[in-house]
């Protein structure tokens, strides 16, 4: 037996020539990063080139027309921002201090608007609360109105929708940052003196404060992106994606590029500040312990009242669906000036299925929804393999080069609205111009779903990158210690071990695409015309049923998607 | 001997200031090696590169006369143990263990499986999943995951670390018998001096990213190569100045003593006794000399009592120069 100590090798290893395992290395992230930059960072260099060029920056500018626009999506988002707020976390405060009967049930029904596709949602608020909708007619029969009570329409509209669909987040978050808080810093603060008051802004709120600023994050950004409550309710209110899209179709393209690039820019800002207000994530790194037990609520009467007006509560939450569901099964032209419908049947919904031409939206959303679901995942896949696997034994090591950019190419998408995004892929790829990587798509089937592509990215990367952070580094290396090669550990243990991260994130983006309004509108043809742009033709020529139907459809459909994604 | 695993001058450079190695080391077939040191002493990076999940800046690896040093770890054939033991969640114990034997047909791998299984006494658990284990029978199901393949070494990463104390100590000795049934050459890395000792045939002592000495245990303990090692490995009172002179050593050394090596007698380095340990057999008593020196001395539990003065002499001693850590 003999062991020997050396010392120190003479050459040190020459760090000047990269040797053939590192390009190995580097090539293909390298190559992720510039397929990224092509998709998602190029267009908006493009349309920014655009909006340089010319003077249309000067008739931006001088036009009071795009100053209020603008400034009508800045506080329109803020709006939301607050409403959402006061709905959703006095909600979440409720479910998860309080119990009461049919807490449970009630508490998933609260996070429904979600299943709503954010067009569909508006359509129902339509049928609902609209001029000739189910609360008007009824109001105006009870008061014998000889015309409707009041007009869906302005910034009120607006709100109401945003609040109705956005508090949800509000509510998700506070819930999610409530369950991770320990029962003993409640039971610390009252024992140092503190009232529910004091408890409640001294340490609730403080440590609540990540998931809050999270939350309106998440609003400020859905808020200032959103097209279809403005689109179908601004009337002469306008924001500033309707306004791209209104000086799209006047034909003022370099207008509708200084346009694009001031909402992009907007954006950015109000992530940059809002992004400051989040703070550490002080839960975490205390650590999880035993959440306080729910308080339940003894007097009858009062249990009573609470459970009473959580149905209501719900009931009103659930009335849009229903409206639509009901709304789906009204013939064309059987319902006139009652306050309930005459007639229900199956017409629309045999119409829609029956007639090959009804039914292409229908295929088009689902196939566009499925290819560009499935190229979002592959490239986020390619991001989490290369840079978003943990270094071994918690060295940061591997994720080294190009991490930081692949990770923000895939995150960009959803910095900026659906509009911006929209007319910068329009804007790049109607020129032939192969040398600077741009070719003529549109009017083309392919322009679409590339645009639910890159509007995808951001929420296939976020889970996918997320799974491999979990994914403990030993698992890959136990497979290759146990001869598999890297295909063979990534059929037979990564992908297995990322389904559930898979499914999340496919299932939210799928339903994304199928629901889509914001790009659709903008890069659709007659031959990709999707569910959304359907159901809009549907309501021009007043066939409130098909439309309703074609609504239905896409809810049931998110729903049973998203459920199948959430499945562990 | 022949070695049949070899490290030649083999280094991993992190950064500039976290070097590991250079190491060589030799290891005979169905020898075990445990690799101990303290946390960030470069002990799991040189199983990482025996395995070859790191490869090495500059030295040789080789094994069975084969250079593996470019060889990625799917084809090393080397079985590995991993400290949280990396069984793959989705797959039940049955598919754990049939996971390196992908090669082999249906009936063959069964006949495997079955076998692995049966060596770490876990038959008939192959549709168990993870989760339904105790840590100890993770713990058996990841040694028969590594051993299944028939790999020419086998790499354990703290293979008991996981474990409830009180169960450490028996699977320490079922997993040193299954070991040496199969006769696989180990290599396993811990910061337990006592599981190095009961586990290994030669432990390698490393600091700071250098093996600091190969040896069996008596060597470390008896006959430490560094001042470094003679107080990593067991319990020591290390003494400089005019104590270190009273006890034996000269100018410019350093005393490295046992606390066994010390005894009480009537004449010597007097002192006074601060505290008594109390252990069954024996009690440790630390002295505190004039010179404001502690001694740790190991004697009969009735030899002296807190406040006691007493005169301490040493058996043995290791000397070791100054500034030579």
């Amino acid at each position: 037996m003999n062991s020997r100590l050396r010392p120190a090798d003479r050459a040190a290893p020459d760090y000047w020539l990269m040797p053939h395992r590192d390009v190995r290395r580097i090539l293909p992230r390298l190559s992720l990063t510039l397929l990224l930059a092509w998709l998602v960072l190029y267009p908006i260099l493009v349309a920014v080139a655009d909006a340089a060029h010319g003077d249309a920056l000067g008739t931006f500018v001088s036009r009071t027309g795009e100053w209020a626009a603008l400034w009508a999506s800045v506080w329109v988002s803020l709006a939301s921002v607050v409403l959402a707020a006061a709905i959703g976390v006095p909600l979440a405060l409720l479910f998860e201090w309080l119990d009461f009967p049919g807490r449970k049930t009630l508490g998933s029904l609260v996070a429904l608007p979600a299943v709503l596709p954010p067009f569909v949602g508006v359509i129902a608020f339509l049928f609902l609360y609209g001029e000739s909708g189910f609360v008007a007619r009824a109001v105006q029969g009870v008061f014998g109105l000889n015309r409707a009570p009041w007009r869906l329409q302005g910034a009120g509209a607006i709100l109401l929708v945003h609040a109705y669909s956005m508090y949800v987040y509000f509510y998700l978050f506070t819930r999610a940052g409530l369950a991770k808080l320990d029962a003993s810093l409640f039971e610390a603060a009252q024992a140092l003196g503190a009232g529910r008051w004091q408890v409640l802004s001294r340490v609730t709120l403080p440590l609540l404060r990540p998931a809050l600023a999270g939350a309106a994050l998440l609003v400020f950004m859905t808020a200032l992106g959103s097209f279809s409550a403005p689109y179908v309710f601004g009337g002469g209110f306008r924001v500033m994606t309707t306004q791209i899209v209104a000086t799209k179709l006047n034909g003022e393209l370099p207008l509708a590029m200084v346009e694009t690039v001031a909402l992009a820019l907007v954006a950015i800002v109000g992530l940059a500040v809002l992004r400051r207000t989040e703070g550490d994530d002080l839960l975490t790194a205390l650590g999880k312990g035993t959440a306080p037990r729910r308080r339940a609520i003894r007097r009858p009467a009062v249990r009573g009242l609470a459970t009473a007006a959580g149905w209501l509560f719900a009931t009103l939450l659930l009335l849009p669906h229903l409206t639509l569901a009901l709304v789906s099964l009204v013939p064309y032209g059987s319902w006139t000036t009652e306050a309930v419908p005459p007639v229900l049947s199956l017409v629309n919904y045999q119409r829609l299925f029956g007639e090959p031409e009804r039914l292409r939206p229908l295929v088009n959303s689902l196939w566009m929804a499925a290819v560009s679901t499935l190229a979002a995942l592959l490239l986020a896949l390619a991001a989490g393999a290369l840079v978003g696997r943990r270094g071994p034994g918690g060295r940061g090591g591997r994720g080294g080069q190009f991490r930081g950019p692949i990770e923000a190419l895939v995150a960009l998408p959803w910095a900026l609205p659906g509009t911006v995004f929209a007319i910068a892929l329009a804007a790049t790829f109607s020129v032939s111009s192969p040398l600077t990587l741009r070719w003529i798509l549109v009017g083309t089937v392919l322009l679409l779903p590339l645009a639910y592509v890159v509007r995808n990215l951001p929420v296939t990367g976020r889970a996918v990158l997320a799974g491999y952070r979990q994914l403990d580094p030993a698992f890959a290396e136990a497979a290759a210690s146990l001869g598999a090669g890297r295909w063979a550990t990534l059929r037979r243990v990564t992908l297995p071990l990322l389904r559930p991260a898979l499914a999340a994130g496919a299932s939210l983006a799928f339903v994304t695409a199928l629901g889509d309004f914001v790009t659709s509108i903008v890069l659709y043809t007659y031959d990709n015309r999707p569910i959304s742009i359907e159901i809009m033709s549907s309501l021009r020529v007043s066939e409130l049923g098909v439309a309703a139907a074609f609504g239905v459809i896409l809810m049931v459909v998110s729903a049973v998607v998203l459920g199948l994604g959430a499945r562990r | 001997m022949t070695a049949f695993v070899s490290l030649d001058g083999v280094r991993k450079r992190w950064s500039p200031a976290t070097v590991v190695g250079p190491v060589s080391l030799e290891i005979a077939r169905g020898e075990i090696v445990a690799l101990l040191g303290p946390s960030g002493s470069g002990k799991t990076t040189v199983l990482r590169l025996l395995a070859g999940f790191e490869t090495p800046d500059a030295g040789r690896i080789a094994i069975a006369d084969e250079d593996v040093t470019a060889l990625p770890p799917a084809r090393r054939r080397c079985g590995m143990v991993f400290q949280h033991y990396a069984l793959f969640p989705h797959l039940d114990v049955g598919e754990n263990v049939a996971f390196g034997l992908a090669q082999i047909d249906r009936h063959g791998r069964d006949r495997k499986v079955a076998g692995a299984l049966e060596l770490v006494d876990l038959t008939g658990f192959e549709r168990r999943k993870p989760h339904e284990l105790s840590g100890g029978q993770q713990q058996r199901v990841a040694l028969a995951r590594a051993l299944a393949p028939e790999p020419r070494v086998l790499l354990l990463d703290e293979p008991l670390s996981n474990l409830d104390p009180s169960l450490r100590e028996r699977t320490r000795r079922e997993l040193r018998a299954v070991i040496k049934r199969v006769g696989i050459t180990t290599v396993f890395v811990t910061h337990e001096q006592e599981e190095a000792f009961d586990l290994g045939d030669r432990v390698g002592v490393l600091s700071r990213g250098r093996l600091e000495q190969v040896g069996t245990p008596d060597d470390l303990y008896e006959r430490p190569a560094s001042l470094f090692v003679a107080t990593f490995v067991g319990r020591a009172n290390v003494l400089q100045g005019p104590t270190a002179r009273a006890l034996g050593g000269s100018e410019g050394q350093v005393l490295v003593i046992r606390p066994e090596q010390l005894r009480f007698t009537d004449g010597g380095l007097p002192g006074l006794v601060r505290e008594r340990r109390y252990t069954g057999a024996a009690a440790y008593y630390q002295v505190e000399t004039e010179g404001g020196d502690r001694l740790e001395v190991v004697a009969d539990p009735g030899a002296a009592r807190v406040g006691d003065r007493v005169y301490v002499e040493a058996l043995r001693v290791l000397a070791f120069r100054e500034g030579h850590a």
